[in-house]
C-alpha cells in the first residue's frame, strides 16, 4: 500500500520517485532508444529523398515531353509558314511570268524603235552640187576690167552665193530631221527603263520573299536539331500567345454576354417565359443555345476556309466539299445573324410595352412609352444583333492559340510545380534527419545526471565510453 | 455575367447528368382584401400594392385577387384571377386588364357586414394548390380581426399551408387595439400559431416600403 502512495503522484517525493526511475530505465535503455530514433528518422530521410529524386525524374521526363511537344508544334508551325511564303512565290512566279511575254513584247517594240529612229538620225547630210568647185575656179578668174567678164562672173558668183544657201538650208532641213529622230528616242528610253524596272521590282520582291523564306528555314532547320535557342523561343512565344489569346476570348466572352443578352428577354416570345429547364428558364437557355451555335458554326467557317486547325476531318476533306461547307455554314451564320436582328428589334418593343405597362400600374396614363431617337437605340440593337454572330465566328482564332499554347503553359506549370514538390520533400527529409539528431541529444540531456556518473566512473578506472551517436 | 455562366455551367451539367428532377416553376399569388366595415378606407393602398405585385410577376405566373366578406369560402369571392401568358408581349396586356378590373372592383365596392379570413385563406390554399407553382404566396390584407355571421363555422379547421408564405399586409390597429394593445399583439399571434402550425411561413409587412420583400424572398 504504501509503495502504491510512493508511485500515486500525489507529492513531490513521488515525483521525484518516478523522475529516478524513468531516467534510469532510459539510462538503460540509452542504445536501444538511440538506435530506434535514429533508425524511423533515417527511413523518414530516405523515403522522402527517394520521393524527391523520383519526383525530379518525373519533372524531367515531362521537360523531355514538353519540349517535344513544343518542337513538333513549332516544327508544325515553320512548316505551314515555309509552306504559306512558297505558296506566296509561287503565286508570284506565275503572276509574274505571265507577265514576261508581254513584257518582252513590249520591249522589243521600244528596241525596234529606237533602232528605226537610231537608223533615220544616221541618214547622211546632201552634200553641195559637183559643179560648185567648177564654178568657184570660174569665178576667181580676174575680170581685168572686162565689163561682160565682170558681169558674167556677178552672175556666176550669185548662182554660186544661191546653190551655197540652198545647200546650207538642205543641210539644216537633214540634220532638223536627224535631231527629230533622236528626240523621239526618248520616250522610247523612258517606256524602255520604265519597263526594265518592273522587271528588277519583281525580282527584288521575289529576292526579298527568298530572304524570308531563308529565314524561316533557318528556324526550321533549329528546331529539327532541337537546339535549345528553338526550343526557348518556342516556349518564349507560346507564354506569349497564351496570354494574347487569353485576352482576345475575355474579349470574346465579353462579346458574347452582350449578345446574349440582345436575344435572352425576345426568346421568350418564341419559347415561352414560363418554361423551366433546371431552374433556369428555357428562353435563357435556347438564347445560350444560339449563340453557341453561332460559335460552333464561325468554327467550321474557319476550319474550312483553313484558317484554322482544330478539326483534321475537315481540313482533309477535298476542296469542293470545303467549299460547299463554307457555303453552308455561312448561310446559317447569316440566318441566325437575321434571326438576331429580329429579336432585337423584338426585345425594343417588348421594353417599350413594359415600360409603358409599369407607367400604367404606376398611376400613369399607360399610353405607349415613346422616347425620342428611339430609332437610333432600335437600329444600334438590330445591328449588334447582325454583326455579334460574324464577329465571334473570329473567336476560332484565339480558340485555336490558346488550346495548342495552353499546352505549353500547363506542362511548364506541371514541371514548375514538380520540381517545388521534390524541393519540399528533400528539404522534409533533411528536416527529420536533423531532428532525429536533436531527439538523440535531447534523450542524453535528460539523463545526464546517470551519463555524468558513468563517464566519472570510467574516467576513474582509466575506460573511454565511446560516443553515444557513435554506437548508433 | 453571373447569369451567363451559370447558364453555361447547367448547360454542361445537363448534359453530363442528365435533366434532374423538375422544380415546378413560376409563381402563384392569391392576394386577400378585407372589405369589411372601415377598413374599405385601405382599399386604395390595396390597390397600389396590386399593382406593384403586378409589376413584380412574370409570364407564367399565376395570380387572384379575391375579397374578405361574410363568407368568403366561395369562388364567387374572387374579384380576379390569371394565369400570365408564356409570352411576354400577351403578360403585359394581361396585367393591364387585370388591373382594370381590380380597379373597377374597389370603385363599385360596398362594405361587408362581417370578416370571415379564415375562409378567405382556404380557397387561397385551395386555388393555389389546383395552380402548384413553385412558391405559394397568400397575401392578407386586412386587420385580421375575424368576425363571423352566425352559423358560420371556422374555428378549429386546420390550414394545410406547408410551403407557403403567408404575408399579413397593412394589419392596422383598432380603437380597441389602443386601449388594450393586448388584443392587437393576440390576433397576430394567432394568426401566426394557425400558419406555423400548418408548415407555413408567417410574416407581417406593415411598412408598405419594404413591399419589394413581398415576392423577393
Amino acid at each position: 500500500m504504501q509503495l502504491a502512495d510512493a508511485f500515486s503522484l500525489n507529492s513531490p517525493a513521488s515525483w521525484v520517485l518516478w523522475f529516478v526511475v524513468l531516467t534510469l530505465a532510459m539510462y538503460f535503455a540509452r542504445i536501444p532508444a538511440h538506435r530506434v530514433i535514429l533508425t524511423l528518422t533515417r527511413a523518414i530521410y530516405r523515403a522522402l529523398r527517394m520521393s524527391s529524386r523520383s519526383v525530379l525524374r518525373a519533372a524531367e521526363k515531362l521537360v523531355q515531353r514538353n519540349s517535344e511537344v513544343l518542337l513538333a508544334a513549332g516544327r508544325e508551325a515553320a512548316e505551314r509558314i515555309v509552306e504559306r511564303e512558297f505558296e506566296r512565290v509561287d503565286a508570284g512566279v506565275r503572276r509574274d511570268l505571265s507577265e514576261c511575254p508581254t513584257l518582252n513584247r513590249r520591249l522589243s517594240e521600244q528596241v525596234t524603235k529606237m533602232e528605226e529612229d537610231h537608223d533615220q538620225s544616221k541618214v547622211v547630210p546632201p552634200t553641195p552640187p559637183g559643179w560648185v568647185n567648177a564654178v568657184k575656179a570660174v569665178a576667181d578668174i580676174d575680170s581685168k576690167g572686162d565689163p561682160m567678164v565682170a558681169k558674167i562672173l556677178e552672175s556666176i558668183q550669185t548662182s554660186l552665193v544661191k546653190a551655197q544657201e540652198q545647200a546650207r538650208n538642205d543641210y539644216r532641213t537633214a540634220t532638223e530631221s536627224r535631231h527629230q529622230h533622236l528626240k523621239n528616242m526618248i520616250p522610247a528610253w523612258r517606256k524602255a527603263i520604265q519597263l526594265l524596272g518592273q522587271v528588277d521590282g519583281k525580282v527584288t520582291s521575289l529576292l526579298q520573299r527568298t530572304q524570308i523564306i531563308d529565314r524561316h528555314m533557318d528556324e526550321y532547320e533549329n528546331i529539327i536539331k532541337k537546339s535549345d535557342r528553338a526550343e526557348r523561343m518556342l516556349s518564349s512565344s507560346s507564354l506569349v500567345q497564351f496570354f494574347i489569346s487569353l485576352f482576345v476570348l475575355a474579349i470574346a466572352v465579353g462579346g458574347a454576354l452582350i449578345n446574349f443578352n440582345l436575344i435572352a428577354r425576345p426568346m421568350a416570345e418564341m419559347v415561352g417565359g414560363g418554361n423551366y429547364i433546371g431552374g433556369f428558364k428555357v428562353a435563357d437557355i435556347a438564347a445560350l443555345v444560339i449563340i453557341l451555335v453561332e460559335l460552333s458554326m464561325g468554327l467550321f467557317l474557319m476550319e474550312s476556309l483553313r484558317i484554322t486547325r482544330l478539326f483534321p476531318v475537315i481540313g482533309a476533306m477535298s476542296d469542293k466539299m470545303r467549299i460547299r461547307m463554307i457555303w453552308i455554314t455561312l448561310t446559317i451564320l447569316t440566318s441566325l445573324a437575321c434571326v438576331e436582328a429580329g429579336l432585337a428589334y423584338m426585345r425594343e418593343i417588348l421594353l417599350q410595352d413594359e415600360l409603358a405597362t409599369s407607367a400604367l400600374l404606376r398611376g400613369g396614363d399607360g399610353t405607349s412609352y415613346q422616347v425620342q431617337f428611339q430609332w437610333i437605340t432600335t437600329a444600334a440593337q438590330m445591328g449588334m444583333g447582325f454583326v455579334l454572330p460574324f464577329a465571334l465566328t473570329f473567336v476560332a482564332i484565339p480558340l485555336e492559340t490558346f488550346i495548342h499554347s495552353l499546352r505549353t503553359v500547363l506542362g511548364i506549370a506541371t514541371v514548375g510545380s514538380l520540381r517545388g514538390l521534390a524541393v519540399l520533400l528533400r528539404t522534409v527529409g533533411d528536416g527529420f534527419r536533423y531532428v532525429g539528431k536533436a531527439l538523440v541529444d535531447i534523450y542524453d540531456v535528460v539523463i545526464f545526471l546517470p551519463l555524468w556518473l558513468e563517464s566519472q566512473v570510467k574516467s576513474h578506472s582509466g575506460g573511454v565510453r565511446k560516443p553515444a551517436r557513435g554506437q548508433s | 455575367m453571373k447569369r451567363f455562366l451559370s447558364l453555361a455551367g447547367i448547360a454542361l451539367a445537363l448534359v453530363l447528368t442528365g435533366c434532374d428532377e423538375p422544380i415546378p416553376p413560376g409563381r402563384g399569388v392569391y392576394m386577400l382584401m378585407d372589405t369589411s366595415g372601415t377598413y374599405t378606407g385601405e382599399l386604395k393602398q390595396a390597390q397600389r400594392i396590386i399593382n406593384a405585385i403586378l409589376a413584380r410577376l412574370d409570364p407564367g405566373d399565376s395570380f387572384a385577387v379575391a375579397r374578405i366578406d361574410t363568407g368568403s369560402f366561395s369562388e364567387k369571392d374572387i374579384v380576379a384571377k390569371i394565369t400570365f401568358d408564356d409570352r411576354p408581349s400577351m403578360a403585359n396586356q394581361q396585367k393591364r386588364k387585370f388591373r382594370q378590373l381590380v380597379d373597377d372592383f374597389v370603385r363599385k365596392v360596398k362594405p361587408a357586414a362581417f370578416t370571415d379570413v379564415t375562409g378567405g385563406v382556404l380557397q387561397a390554399i385551395e386555388y393555389l394548390n389546383e395552380k402548384n407553382p413553385g412558391r405559394k404566396t397568400i397575401l392578407i390584407f386586412s386587420d385580421l380581426k375575424e368576425e363571423l355571421k352566425k352559423g358560420y363555422k371556422r374555428k378549429n379547421i386546420p390550414l394545410q399551408v406547408d410551403r407557403f408564405s403567408v404575408v399579413a399586409l397593412n394589419v392596422t390597429k383598432l380603437r380597441s387595439d389602443n386601449i388594450d394593445p393586448r388584443e392587437y399583439m393576440d390576433r397576430l399571434e394567432y394568426w401566426q400559431t394557425r400558419i406555423e402550425e400548418g408548415g407555413g411561413r408567417w410574416r407581417v409587412i406593415n411598412d408598405m416600403d419594404r413591399l419589394e420583400r413581398v415576392l423577393g424572398d
